[in-house]
C-alpha cells in the first residue's frame, strides 16, 4: 500500500491525541509539559508532510518558527516548574488547587 | 511493497510505541529516554519527506538541547525515585476516553479529506540554501521578531529563576 498523506494526517492526530491523554493522566508538571512538546511535534509533522504534497518551502519556515517558539518556551516554563519545586518542595499540580479558594 | 512504505511504517510504529512510553511510565527519566526516541523516529520521518534540514534541527533543537534540559531538571529536583502519586483511577479513565473521543471525532471528520500520494521522488525543498532564500525574503521580518522574542524569554527566565531575598523573620513561618 503506498503512503499517502492521509496516513500523515492520521499518525499525526496518532500522536497529537496520545499527547492530551498524558496530559489529561499525570500530575507531574514535568511530563504535562514533556506532552506539551509531543504534541508541537504531532503538529510539524503534518506541516512538513502537506509541504512535501504541495512542494512548497513555506512550511517548513513555519516549522522552523514552531521550534523557535517551543525552546523560548521551555526556557520560561522550566523556570516556573523549578520556582514552584523551591516554594512547595514538589511538582505535583494538585498541590495548586488551592488556588481556587 | 516498497522501501519507503516499510520505512514509514518503521518509524510509525517506534513513534506512537514511544509516545506510550512516555505518558506510561512511571519514573520521569525513562520518559525523557522515550520522548527522545519520539524525536528520532520524527526526525526520520522528515528525512524520508526530504526535509533533511528540519531533520537535523529536530535532533539538534528538541533531542540535544531541549530534552537535556529537561533531564538536567529531572536531576536537580531528584525526581528519579517512583515517588509520584497517581491520579484517582476515574480520573486516568476520564482523560483516556476524551483524548480517545477527540481522536475519533476528527478521524471521522477526516475521512473524506483530500488524499494524495506522497511523491517518493527526491526533492532539493528541504536543503538549506533553499530554505536559507525563502526565510531571508519572504519570512526576514518574522525571523528578526523570534530574535526580540528569545531575548525576552531569557530575560524572563532569569528574573523567574532567581533566588528572592526573603528576610530570616518571615523564612521561619515559610518553611
Amino acid at each position: 500500500m503506498p503512503v499517502s498523506s492521509t496516513h500523515y494526517l492520521f499518525l499525526s492526530l496518532l500522536l497529537f491525541s496520545i499527547g492530551i491523554m498524558g496530559t489529561l493522566m499525570r500530575r507531574n508538571a514535568i511530563i504535562i509539559f514533556m506532552c506539551i512538546e509531543l504534541m508541537l511535534n504531532a503538529v510539524n509533522l503534518l506541516l512538513v508532510a502537506f509541504s512535501k504534497m504541495y512542494a512548497d518551502a513555506d512550511a517548513q519556515i513555519f516549522v522552523f518558527f514552531i521550534m523557535v517558539v517551543a525552546a523560548a518556551e521551555v526556557a520560561v516554563g522550566l523556570a516556573v516548574i523549578v520556582m514552584m519545586y523551591r516554594k512547595v518542595h514538589s511538582v505535583d499540580i494538585n498541590i495548586l488547587n488551592r488556588l481556587k479558594h | 511493497m516498497d522501501i519507503y512504505s516499510i520505512l514509514f511504517w518503521f518509524l510509525s510504529a517506534m513513534a506512537v510505541g514511544s509516545a506510550l512510553g512516555v505518558i506510561l511510565s512511571r519514573n520521569p527519566v525513562n520518559s525523557v529516554m522515550f520522548l527522545i526516541l519520539t524525536f528520532f523516529a520524527i526526525s526520520g520521518h522528515y528525512i524520508i519527506m526530504n526535509a533533511q534540514f528540519l531533520a537535523v534541527v529536530n535532533i539538534i533543537v528538541y533531542a540535544g538541547a531541549i530534552m537535556v534540559l529537561f533531564l538536567f531538571v529531572i536531576m536537580l529536583m531528584n525526581l528519579n525515585a517512583d515517588v509520584e502519586p497517581q491520579k484517582g483511577m476515574m480520573i486516568q479513565l476520564a482523560g483516556v476516553i476524551s483524548g480517545g473521543t477527540l481522536f475519533l471525532v476528527i478521524l471521522m471528520g477526516l475521512t473524506t479529506a483530500k488524499s494524495e500520494l506522497i511523491d517518493t521522488k527526491s526533492s532539493d525543498i528541504g536543503l538549506i540554501s533553499n530554505l536559507g532564500k525563502v526565510l531571508f525574503t519572504k519570512f526576514a521580518l518574522p525571523f528578526e521578531i523570534s530574535s526580540v522574542l528569545f531575548l525576552s524569554a531569557m530575560i524572563g527566565a532569569v528574573v523567574i529563576g532567581k533566588k528572592e531575598h526573603i528576610p530570616a523573620s518571615e523564612k521561619a513561618e515559610i518553611v
